[in-house]
């Protein structure tokens, strides 16, 4: 369904917006990653720290392998060449066992952490998929109507999965390569700090040329990106009027059209690529090279002895040197993962930092039983409600009994605050009246609506329900007093039976029967396969028009509301369907004071007062017969002699 | 599916050839370095040989460099391959789905579609990608590393061809068993974003009732079970790292045990030995990227599975072998008439049906929902075909014309109608390309809509966003209709498409019909009486066969469905003002 008219189309999100300031983004992810496991996380650490010490163990054990236990070995031998004694391998055994021990450990570790931080991935994941759903669940209506649905599917879908490549890849890489970059680089200062110099320069090199490729394939990325959109945006276009392309034998010209875009996505795509592609070979050839030079610098230095290098020291080093380089080459791997993941946070956190409805209301609905002339709060459902008023002042607390009388006085609104849709509106409803709104389409039937239940805030004036401002009401308890049918029905996947009881979660199977009779929906339910438990998926695909609209009809005769907000349903079905639903709507506004958007001959003629709308003001009010005799606006619509709208 | 996919490569082979060559170029260079190292560490360092270090070094950049190289055009031939792939995969699909016939369209969502083109071939993209470079490059790069730890010592090199057999089948025995757990969770995902959608576009009524916390528990229900499934299948997935160090860590310890034992008794050399264990790390990595190939590809398959699915459909519609390029007149005969949607075994939909309409008649069609007007009236243009029977247009089976000249003068204004992103002269111009502005504003004078179109701040340059967002519901089909009328069929069919468009504005199209094309036959499909009680003749349809066909008049004295619909109609059951339209 489209925005309301009148939304300016600036509100409506366009297009791939860069990422403004990626490093406040991602401090705020990390806050976010952190927030519920920073004790996890802790641990992780210490024990990434434990299996990358084992790990250096290892290497550091290789160099002694040659220095202290192979070359004594061998000058051992040499000495005694004439009469050669069994070399000791003891200590080399001891050697063995120790670094075995360590290894153990460090294998523990590496399977501990991995442990922990899939649970810390997957977790994090999860509340952020139930956080994103529940603020969405609390945002205003005006929210979805600014915003494609599309737009928002994709904070879950798109959005969310570069997240999920990010926690779950990129995030454990950096940090365990972060731990063996740091150890690493002790063990280097220990072993030859010239070496180490050496090094350090080539990593600079490395990075800069990192950054320079990075900053070259980002930009192709986010011409990438762009042109994806263009992409998905023809085609979910062209798939959805297929049917039209095919009557107005537009093939060739769409294929033409199709292919500008697609070549252009090809050439971002490919270029993007390639430079991502080129970070790896560049960063592991420039380590090799790094390791050339360290090799024949330190190769200089153990010959001449300077700086107390050992050729098993140098062999050493130079595994601490690739070990060094490899986490470096890994972390800038991850590189465009991060900056997608960034682009991707933006905008999960621009839906996160939406303002929820906001709801001041202090009035609340309570059940209600009269005793001694007076009412008083009950406990238990007694088919009586009272808005519960508590007075600011002094706390004292009064019961309004819920009738269902709802007045507007002098209401202006507009869902641009620059543009005013409802000028003046004065209108005032009995318990128990039916009002239909009457008028052409734009003229702000469905707005009205939509300020009784304040799915939007008026700008000026007073709506009052029994008596009370609206606005004091808590939003709850005031949408759980009005019942309201929509145009365009809506089911949830789920049984029959589940969306009715969407009305009342507790109500028990009579109930839900007795509501499915009462919209003349119980026949056609029975009809199904499984009756009452037919599972409904697809917004009720395997439905017809009006078999969806008589299920609506029922959850909101379920719900029992004294106020039924009712939009006459305008699709086109069968005459004989349509009298059913028609007799399940009028018997469902029995005794209810109903707002009806009217389309029916029938329901604007039984209506206790029509209002006749253009451009939002009411023109006229009256009933059927006054109006007719007025014959102004009302009766041009009625007879069908009206100018077009 | 592997041939239709391969044949989609076209211009792109030689990248998609020279690609693992590079690769594996790059594998060379990078395994001789360590070899380099060796021969450094023993010749050069051990015998004082400073001369041989800068030699053997020099050599070693040199390969370092040639590496680059080879790993630079690697990279930028898969680009170009992969992303060329995608582009050829995309526009094959795109190209056969305009070759489509309605039946074929019916058979895929919108969305489905969607996702082909999409994700699904992003997918591809990613798996090809990844297959040119690792997947020859990783068991190469093994190779090549176990015949230098051979070529050293073939003894000890026989430890990693031990490890390799051992990790390759723990390796595999883990990554299946947790595909298995993959595999049910992405059902899972595809559900909870349809609940995510359903709440999208349901917002009204979740907020009407107060269900916020029902929806919320509910998704966190859904977003836990997607939680229990991958921690299933990350539980599995985790003994990869813990087991390759195991492996890697026991023989860095067997070879430095053995070869300790091998230097000693002069068999060895230290620089050989540091070299073996260079290669270890090297050898078994790389089986652990193969496993992770692996893995990418395996989940690419459904992908794949479902981009052939679209390739691979046929149009069950053709054009005639001589097809005839001109239509005579705007007359329509149907001749016992069969069709069913599906043509095997599918439930006739339309039986027995014998129409005659004259050229330039104004007929309108009535029935309740499901009597199939619409299957009627979609035969005309031949957007179906018939399963027994013949339909003629201009006195020939329509099967004989060309599909484009038969279409350009039938005008099917569809129920189901869109506009396009563009402005509204763009818009209109779909039905002729070369209209002039004038032409435009005589068909959009003709469906009443010039007057909100001139009303609009940009005229007939008022752009329209996707499917007609700002618009509202008649003036969309107003839109729709014009659109329609500039083709100059001999042939109208409006399907339901005043619906939204209140009663008084609809009476002014059919006049404006009847006065400005005269000889156009106009088939109407309405389900308001008023819509089409003033056409020649009108068709009752019930339950796909024509109950009855006559005047106005004819049909009120003799037919029980007619005189029933316009009774209800009449007494208070029809509508107010207008239909459809949005809020």
């Amino acid at each position: 369904m489209a925005g309301p008219k009148g939304m300016p189309a600036s509100v409506r999100r366009k297009g791939f917006s860069q990422v403004e300031n990626p490093g406040k983004i991602f401090l705020r992810l990390m806050k976010y990653v952190f927030r519920d496991y920073w004790k996890h996380y802790l641990a992780v650490m210490a024990l990434i720290f434990v299996s990358v010490l084992a790990n250096v163990q290892g290497t550091l054990f290789i160099r002694n392998l040659i220095d202290e236990y192979i070359e004594p070995m061998l000058f051992d031998s040499f000495l005694s060449s004439l009469t050669p004694p069994k070399p000791d391998f003891t200590p080399l055994a001891w050697a063995i066992g120790r670094v075995g021990a360590c290894y153990a450990a460090g294998v523990l570790a590496t399977y501990a952490y991995n442990r922990i931080l899939v649970g810390v991935t997957q977790g994090t994941l999860r509340n952020l998929r139930d956080d994103l759903f529940s603020h969405m669940e609390r945002l205003p209506i005006s929210y979805f109507d600014a915003h494609s649905h599309g737009d928002i599917m994709s904070v879950y879908t798109n959005d969310a999965d570069t997240l999920r490549q990010m926690i779950s890849q990129s995030m454990p890489q950096i940090f365990s390569s972060l731990i063996t970059i740091v150890s690493v680089f002790i063990s280097m200062v220990f072993l030859s700090i010239h070496l180490t110099a050496v090094t350090l320069v080539m990593v600079a090199l490395m990075l800069f040329v990192t950054k320079k490729l990075a900053g070259a394939s980002g930009s192709f990325f986010a011409k990438q990106q762009k042109d994806l959109g263009a992409v998905n945006g023809f085609i979910e276009e062209m798939m959805n009027g297929q049917k039209v392309v095919k009557v107005f034998c537009h093939e060739k010209e769409n294929m033409e059209k199709f292919r500008e875009v697609n070549d252009q996505l090809y050439h971002s795509a490919d270029m993007a690529n390639a430079f991502a592609n080129m970070l790896g070979p560049v960063n592991a050839q420039m380590g090799n090279v790094s390791y050339v030079i360290c090799a024949i610098v330190g190769g200089v230095l153990a010959l001449k002895g300077v700086g107390g290098l050992t050729l098993g020291g140098l062999a050493s080093f130079l595994t601490f040197n690739r070990s060094f380089n490899m986490p470096i080459n890994q972390v800038s791997q991850q590189f465009n993962a991060i900056v997608m993941a960034m682009a991707g946070a933006q905008r999960i956190f621009q839906l996160m930092d939406e303002q929820p409805e906001a709801d001041q209301g202090y009035v609340s609905l309570v059940n209600a039983k009269e005793t001694d002339g007076k009412l008083t709060e009950s406990q238990e459902r007694t088919g009586r409600w009272a808005w519960k008023h508590t007075h600011q002042a002094d706390g004292s607390v009064d019961y309004v009994e819920v009738k269902g009388a709802v007045v507007f006085d002098g209401v202006d609104f507009g869902y641009d605050a620059r543009k005013t849709i409802l000028h003046d509106i004065h209108l005032s409803a009995a318990p128990g009246q039916k009002i239909a709104l009457v008028g052409s389409t734009g003229a702000g039937k469905t707005t009205i609506t939509n300020l009784i239940n304040r799915f939007y805030d008026i700008q000026d004036g007073k709506i009052r329900y029994d008596g009370i401002n609206v606005n004091k009401i808590k939003k709850d308890d005031l949408r759980r007093s009005l019942g309201m049918v929509l145009q365009d029905t809506h089911l949830f996947t789920g049984t029959v039976q589940e969306n009715i009881r969407y009305g009342k979660l507790d109500a028990t199977q009579e109930e839900v029967e007795a509501a499915a009779k009462l919209a003349n929906a119980d026949g056609f339910i029975r009809r199904l396969p499984d009756g009452y438990e037919t599972v409904l998926t697809g917004d009720g695909a395997n439905l017809s028009q009006g078999q969806r609209q008589l299920l609506a009809i029922a959850r909101a005769a379920i719900a029992d509301p004294p106020v039924l907000i009712l939009d006459e349903a305008t699709s086109s079905i069968d005459t004989r369907t349509e009298r059913i639903v028609q007799d399940g709507m009028d018997k469902l506004m029995q005794g209810r004071t109903t707002f009806v958007i009217a389309h029916r001959l029938s329901t604007v003629r039984n209506a206790d007062c029509i209002m006749a709308l253009e451009q939002g003001r009411i023109l006229e009010r009256g009933n059927h017969q006054e109006l007719m005799q007025k014959k102004g606006r009302y009766y041009q619509l009625y007879t069908g002699n009206a100018l077009s709208e | 599916m592997l041939k239709t996919l391969v044949m989609q490569i076209k211009e792109f082979k030689r990248d998609v050839i020279v690609t693992p060559i590079c690769m594996i170029l790059e594998v060379v260079f990078e395994t001789v370095i360590p070899f380099l190292m060796a021969s450094i560490i023993d010749n050069g360092v051990e015998a004082g040989n400073i001369q041989h270090i800068y030699k053997v070094g020099g050599w070693m950049v040199a390969s370092a460099l040639c590496g680059l190289l080879c790993g630079i055009l690697g990279g930028r031939f898969s680009s170009r391959a992969a992303t060329g792939y995608a582009r050829n995969l995309r526009e094959a699909m795109f190209e056969n789905i305009q070759s489509f016939s309605f039946s074929n369209i019916d058979k895929y969502s919108t969305a489905g579609l969607v996702t082909r083109l999409t994700t699904d071939v992003i997918n591809i993209q990613n798996a090809l990608q990844m297959l040119l470079r690792m997947c020859f490059r990783a068991p190469f790069s093994m190779i090549c590393a176990m015949a230098m730890a051979f070529v050293i010592n073939a003894r000890l090199a026989a430890i990693y061809l031990v490890a390799v057999a051992i990790l390759g089948v723990l390796l595999f025995l883990i990554v299946t068993s947790a595909m298995e757990y993959f595999q049910q969770a992405f059902p899972k995902y595809d559900d909870m974003n349809a609940s995510v959608q359903e709440n999208v576009s349901a917002i009204r009524v979740v907020k009407a009732y107060v269900r916020e916390e029902h929806e919320t528990n509910k998704f966190k229900r859904a977003s836990q079970n997607i939680y229990d499934i991958f921690m299933k299948a990350e539980y599995k997935v985790i003994w990869n790292a813990p087991l390759l160090q195991i492996t890697v860590y026991g023989c860095i310890l067997l070879i430095s045990w053995i070869g300790a034992k091998m230097i000693v008794s002069h068999t060895l050399t230290t620089g050989e030995l540091m070299s073996l264990l260079t290669y270890c790390m090297n050898i078994l990595m790389n089986l652990m990227m193969l496993s992770m190939v692996f893995v990418m590809l395996t989940m690419s398959v459904a992908s794949a599975r479902r981009i052939v699915e679209v390739l691979e459909e046929k149009s069950d519609l053709s054009n005639p072998e001589n097809p005839v390029f001109q239509v005579k007149d705007g007359s329509i005969r149907f001749e016992n008439v069969d069709f069913a949607y599906q043509k095997a075994s599918g439930e006739p939909v339309l039986r027995q049906v014998n129409l005659d309409i004259r050229s330039g008649e104004t007929i309108g069609v009535i029935g309740g929902t499901g009597s199939a007007k619409t299957s009627l009236v979609n035969l005309i243009s031949r957007l179906y075909d018939v399963t027994a029977g013949k339909v003629f247009v201009g006195g020939r089976d329509v099967r004989e014309y060309d599909m484009e000249t038969l279409r350009n003068q039938v005008a099917v204004v569809l129920q189901k109608n869109v506009l396009f992103s563009g402005t509204i002269l763009e818009n209109l111009r779909w039905g002729k390309a070369d209209a002039t502005e004038e032409e435009c504003r005589q068909a959009c004078r003709l469906a009443c809509a010039d007057e909100f179109i001139e009303k609009m701040p940009d005229g007939y340059h008022t752009y329209i966003e996707q499917g007609g967002a700002n618009v509202s519901g008649g003036q969309k089909q107003r839109l729709c209709i014009a659109r329609a009328l500039l083709k100059q069929p001999k042939i109208l069919i409006l399907d339901d498409s005043s619906s939204a468009v209140d009663t008084a504005t609809d009476s002014k199209i059919r006049q404006a019909f009847a006065q400005g094309i005269p000889g156009t036959t106009k088939l109407i499909i309405a389900q308001r009486i008023s819509s089409v009680e003033g056409a020649d003749r009108i068709i009752v349809m019930d339950n796909g066969q024509v109950n009855g066909f006559g005047s106005h008049e004819e049909l009120l004295g003799e037919n029980e469905i007619y005189r029933e619909v316009y009774e209800s109609q009449k007494s208070g059951g029809g509508d107010f003002d207008e239909k459809a339209g949005e809020s």
